[in-house]
C-alpha cells in the first residue's frame, strides 16, 4: 500500500476563488492510501516546496499528488522537489484543478466537485505508480535547416559560427528566398541584393555549412538529438562540379516560352536556367517539363554549346542520409493567389499587378530593367493606385483572417520609391488602417504622406475596370469625407496577403510538428518559447511561424540558432522513462503496433517463450526504448492488450477512469 | 431596437472593420443619405431611428454587391433589409399579394426585384 500525500494549491486566487480548497482537502483525506493532505497559497513557491518535502520525510510518503496548474507548467518543479526529499520523481502526479476547473467554471460548487474528482483520479493512479529511472541518449552534433531564405541562412550561419556543422536543404535551385526578389528594403531603403548576397556567399563558403539546393527532405525518423533524415537531391541534369555558371546554355536554349518564376512570370526563361545572376550555387538547372530533349529526344543544344561539358541528361536523383541533433524549419511564405478577387481585374489586365510583381518591375534585373513601365504597352505610367489588405483580415472563404503585417510598410516603400524616381507620377493608396509599429516605421510612413505627397485614402476599392482608352477606372470610397472616389489610373498594385509555403504541411507531418488553422507552425509557448516547436528538437525561424519582416526574421533566426546551439552543446539528453513494453506472453506478433508507431521504435524478433509450460518460438514485438517517445499509440493499437506504457499502464488509466466514475 | 435588427438580419454588425468595401462597391451610393458602411456602425450605436427614416432603405437595389464583397461577412444589404422590414411592418402589410404576381410576371424581370416589390411597390 502506498503512503500518499495530497497538496492542494490556491494559486493565489486563481484556484482558491473558484475552488473550495478546504473542501478538497477534506474530501481526499479518506481516499485509499492518503495519509496526509494540506492546502497552501503557492505550492510552487520555496515555502510550498518545503512543505511538500517536510511532509514526505515526516510521513514517510511513497507518492504525492499536487492539485495545481497544468503539468506543462510545474510538473518538472514538483518532480525535482520530490527527488530532493528522496522520492522517485515518477511517484508524483498532478491534478490540474486550474486550467481544468477554476479557469473554466464559474460556479464554486461545480468547480469544487470536479476538483475533488480529478484529485481522486490522480490518487488512484499514484496507488499503482512504480519508481522509474530516466535513461540517457547521445546528441548528434549536427543541425539541419529546412529552407534557404534569409531566415534559414541566418540560423545556419549562427549555428555554424558556434562551431557546429549545419546542412541547409533548399527546394529551389538557389538559396536566398523571397528577399532575393525584392528591390529595396524598408525602413532604410538599402538594396535587398546588396545586403542578402553577402549572407548567401557567407553560407556557401562557411566551412561548417553544406548546401543542398534543388533538394527536399524525403523522410525524417528518430527524435531530439538523434534525427535520421533522408534528403533527395533532385537531378539538375547539369554537373555542378563542372558548370562554371557562364550562362551560355541559358541564352541558347530554344525553349523559352515558359514563365520566369524569379520575375513572377512577367517574362520568360529558357528550359535550362540560372534563376538570377547572383544565384548560389551559380549552376544551371534543366527544367524537364519544358526541355525539348526530355520531351522529344531532340535538341541537346545546351550540351553542344557548353564548353565545360557540364550538361548530363543521364543524371539521376541522389539520396543522402544524415543524422542530426536538431532541425530548424525556415520554409517561409508565398503570395496568396489573388485570382479569386475578380473585382480588381488581376487576371484580365496586365497593368494590375501584385506588390511582389512590382518589386521585380522596379528592379534593375527585372523584366523592365528597373524602369517603371505598364506591362500592357511598356509605356510610362502617370497614375498608380495601391490597394492594401487584399486577402488579409477577412473572414470569408477568399480571405485570410490575419493581418499580413508587412504590406503597410512595403506599400509606403513602393509609394516613396516611385515618387522619388518619378515625381510626375501620382500615387494613391487605399487603406483600411495603416499599421506601422516598429522602430522608425511610423516615421517612414509619415514621410510618404508629408514629404512625398502620397495620397492616402481611408477606404477600399470596390471595383476596377478597363476604360476604352486602355487605362483603368477605379471606383472606391473615402470614408473620412464619406464620399465616392472615381479615379483613372495606369496601374493598380495589390498588396496581396502572404501565406505559408505549400510544402509546409508535409514537412510538419514528417517532423510531427504542429501547425495552426492557417498552416503557420505552432510555437511551444506563444510568449515564453516562441522559436521552439512543441516537438522536442524542432525549431522555428522566419515567416513559416507567422508574418514578419526581415529585421524580425533575422532576430528570430538568431534566437532559433541559440536554442539549437544550447541543445547541441549537451553531451547527453535525459530520456523519458515512460516508454512502451510488450508482454511477451500476450503478444501475437501481428505488427499492429509497428504500423502506428510514428517514431519507428518497434521491431520484431523470433524468440522462444515459455507459455505455461509450453515452449515455442514466436514472433514478438520489441521496443527500442531510446526511440520510443511514450506517445502510447501502440498500446491502443494492440488487439491483444500486450503493449503497455510505463507510467501510463492500462491498469493505471482504468483506475483513473474508475475513480472518476465512482 | 438594435437587437431587433440584429435578430431579423442574422448579422453581427460588430464584425465590421470599417473598410468601406461595401460603399466602394454599391451602385446606389450617390443616391443614399446613409451609406452601406455607416449602416453597420449605426446599428451598433443604436441609431436605428435615423435608419428607419433614412432614404437609403428605398434607394438600395438589393443587388447584393455588398454582400458578395464584404470581407467580414457583415453583408450590409441584410441589415438594410431588416430595417426596411421594420418600417414596412410598422405601416402594416405588403403592397403586393401573391395572387397578383402571375399577371405581372415578365421574363426580363429579375426575381430579386419581384421579392423586393412585395415590400416596396406602391401604386
Ligand atoms: C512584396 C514584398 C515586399 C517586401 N519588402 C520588405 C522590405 O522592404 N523590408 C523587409 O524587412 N521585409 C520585406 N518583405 C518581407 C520579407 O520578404 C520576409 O520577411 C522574408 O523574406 C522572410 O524570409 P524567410 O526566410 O522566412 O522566407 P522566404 O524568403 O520565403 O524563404 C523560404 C525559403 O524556403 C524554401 N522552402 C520552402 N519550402 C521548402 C521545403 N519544403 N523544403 C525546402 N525548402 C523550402 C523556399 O524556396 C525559400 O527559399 C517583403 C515581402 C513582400 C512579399
Ligand atoms: S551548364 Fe555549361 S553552359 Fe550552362 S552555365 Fe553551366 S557551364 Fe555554362
Ligand atoms: S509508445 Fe509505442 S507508438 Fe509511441 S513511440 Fe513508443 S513504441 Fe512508438
Ligand atoms: S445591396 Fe443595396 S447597399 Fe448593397 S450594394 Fe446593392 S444597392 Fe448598395
Ligand atoms: S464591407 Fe463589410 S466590413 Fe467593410 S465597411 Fe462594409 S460592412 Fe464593414
Amino acid at each position: 500500500m502506498q503512503r500518499i500525500g495530497v497538496f492542494v494549491c490556491w494559486c493565489g486566487s486563481n484556484i482558491a476563488a473558484t475552488v473550495d480548497v478546504d473542501a478538497v482537502v477534506e474530501a481526499v483525506k479518506n481516499e485509499p492510501g492518503v495519509c496526509f493532505a494540506k492546502n497552501y497559497q503557492y505550492m510552487c513557491s520555496e515555502a510550498g516546496q518545503a512543505l511538500i518535502k517536510d511532509a514526505i520525510k515526516e510521513h514517510n510518503l511513497t507518492g504525492i499528488v499536487v492539485c495545481s496548474c497544468s503539468p506543462r507548467m510545474h510538473e518538472a518543479t514538483f518532480r525535482k522537489t520530490a527527488e530532493q526529499a528522496g522520492l522517485n520523481p515518477y511517484m508524483v502526479e498532478i491534478a490540474n484543478i486550474r486550467e481544468h476547473c477554476s479557469w473554466i467554471h464559474k460556479d464554486m460548487k461545480e468547480a469544487t466537485e470536479k476538483a475533488v474528482i480529478l484529485a481522486r483520479a490522480a490518487i488512484a493512479k499514484v496507488n499503482l505508480n512504480a519508481p522509474l529511472q530516466a535513461g540517457e541518449s547521445a546528441v548528434t552534433k549536427r543541425a539541419l535547416v529546412i529552407g534557404g531564405g534569409i531566415a534559414g541562412l541566418q540560423s545556419a550561419i549562427d549555428i555554424a559560427d558556434a562551431g557546429y556543422p549545419v546542412d541547409i536543404v533548399e527546394k529551389s535551385p538557389t538559396i536566398g528566398g523571397k528577399m532575393a526578389q525584392l528591390d529595396k528594403t524598408f525602413p532604410t531603403l538599402d538594396c535587398a541584393a546588396c545586403i542578402l548576397t553577402p549572407k548567401m556567399v557567407e553560407a556557401a563558403q562557411h566551412p561548417n555549412i553544406t548546401l543542398y539546393t534543388y533538394s527536399e527532405v524525403e523522410e525524417v525518423k528518430g527524435f531530439v538529438g538523434n534525427f535520421n533524415v533522408k534528403i533527395k537531391k533532385k537531378a539538375r541534369f547539369v554537373d555542378s562540379t563542372k558548370c562554371t555558371g557562364c550562362a551560355v546554355c541559358t541564352a541558347k536554349c530554344p525553349s523559352r516560352k515558359g514563365g520566369n518564376e524569379f520575375n513572377c512570370n512577367l517574362d520568360t526563361r529558357g528550359a535550362v536556367y540560372i534563376p538570377f545572376a547572383q544565384a548560389v550555387p551559380n549552376v544551371a538547372t534543366i527544367d524537364t517539363e519544358r526541355c525539348i530533349h526530355f520531351k522529344t529526344g531532340k535538341c541537346g543544344i545546351c550540351q553542344k554549346v557548353c564548353s565545360a561539358g557540364a550538361i548530363d541528361f543521364e543524371q539521376k536523383d541522389e539520396f543522402i542520409e544524415e543524422k542530426y541533433g536538431a532541425i530548424v524549419v525556415a520554409t517561409g511564405f508565398e503570395i496568396l493567389d489573388v485570382t479569386k478577387f475578380d473585382e480588381f481585374q488581376y487576371t484580365k489586365h496586365p497593368d494590375v499587378v501584385t506588390s511582389l510583381e512590382l518589386e521585380r518591375i522596379m528592379n534593375a534585373a527585372g523584366p523592365t530593367k528597373g524602369t517603371l513601365l505598364r506591362m500592357s504597352n511598356k509605356e510610362h505610367p502617370h497614375d498608380i493606385v495601391f490597394i492594401q489588405c487584399v486577402g488579409s483580415r477577412g473572414n470569408t472563404c477568399r480571405d485570410k483572417t490575419y493581418c499580413s503585417k508587412i504590406c503597410c510598410m512595403y506599400t509606403a516603400k513602393h509609394a516613396m520609391l516611385i515618387r522619388e524616381k518619378y515625381p510626375d507620377v501620382n500615387v494613391h493608396v487605399f487603406y483600411i488602417d495603416v499599421r506601422t509599429p516598429g522602430k522608425n516605421f511610423d516615421e517612414f510612413y509619415r514621410r510618404a504622406v508629408e514629404q512625398y505627397n502620397v495620397d492616402y485614402i481611408k477606404g477600399m476599392v470596390g471595383k476596377v475596370w478597363e476604360k476604352e482608352n486602355g487605362r483603368l477606372a477605379v471606383q472606391g470610397v473615402d470614408l473620412i469625407s464619406n464620399r465616392r472616389i472615381m479615379l483613372e489610373t495606369d496601374m493598380v498594385v495589390l498588396a496581396a496577403a502572404i501565406q505559408p509555403s505549400k510544402g509546409v504541411r508535409n514537412i510538419a507531418t514528417m517532423l510531427t510538428a504542429s501547425i495552426d488553422t492557417n498552416d503557420f507552425l505552432t510555437e511551444a509557448h506563444p510568449k515564453l518559447r516562441p522559436v521552439e516547436s512543441p516537438t522536442a528538437g524542432v525549431f522555428l525561424s522566419g515567416v513559416c511561424q507567422g508574418p514578419k519582416d526581415i529585421p524580425e526574421t533575422v532576430s528570430q533566426a538568431g534566437a532559433a540558432a541559440v536554442k539549437v546551439v544550447g541543445l547541441l552543446a549537451k553531451d547527453k539528453l535525459v530520456t523519458n522513462p515512460c516508454t512502451a513494453t510488450p508482454n511477451e506472453l500476450m503478444c501475437n506478433g501481428c505488427s499492429s503496433c509497428a504500423r502506428v508507431c510514428p517514431y519507428g521504435a518497434i521491431d520484431y524478433v523470433e524468440k522462444e517463450v515459455n507459455d505455461h509450460g509450453k515452449r515455442e518460438v514466436r514472433r514478438l514485438a520489441t521496443v527500442n526504448s531510446a526511440l520510443c517517445q511514450g506517445c502510447g499509440a501502440c498500446t491502443v493499437a494492440c488487439p491483444s492488450g500486450a503493449m503497455d506504457l510505463k507510467g501510463f499502464s492500462n491498469r493505471q488509466i482504468m483506475a483513473e477512469v474508475d475513480a472518476i466514475c465512482r | 431596437m438594435s437587437e431587433n435588427i440584429i435578430r431579423i438580419s442574422g448579422i453581427n454588425p460588430r464584425q465590421c472593420m470599417k473598410c468601406g468595401k461595401c460603399s466602394a462597391t454599391c451602385p446606389a451610393f450617390d443616391e443614399m443619405d446613409v451609406h452601406p458602411h455607416q449602416f453597420a456602425s449605426m446599428v451598433v450605436e443604436g441609431r436605428v431611428d435615423e435608419l428607419l427614416a433614412s432614404e437609403t432603405l428605398w434607394k438600395c437595389l438589393s443587388c447584393f454587391a455588398c454582400v458578395e464583397r464584404c470581407p467580414r461577412s457583415v453583408e450590409p444589404a441584410k441589415l438594410i433589409e431588416a430595417v426596411r422590414d421594420c418600417v414596412i411592418r410598422q405601416k402594416g402589410g405588403s403592397y403586393l399579394s401573391p395572387d397578383d404576381i402571375p399577371e405581372k410576371l415578365d421574363s426580363e424581370l429579375p426575381q430579386q426585384a419581384l421579392m423586393a416589390a412585395f415590400r416596396k411597390y406602391r401604386k
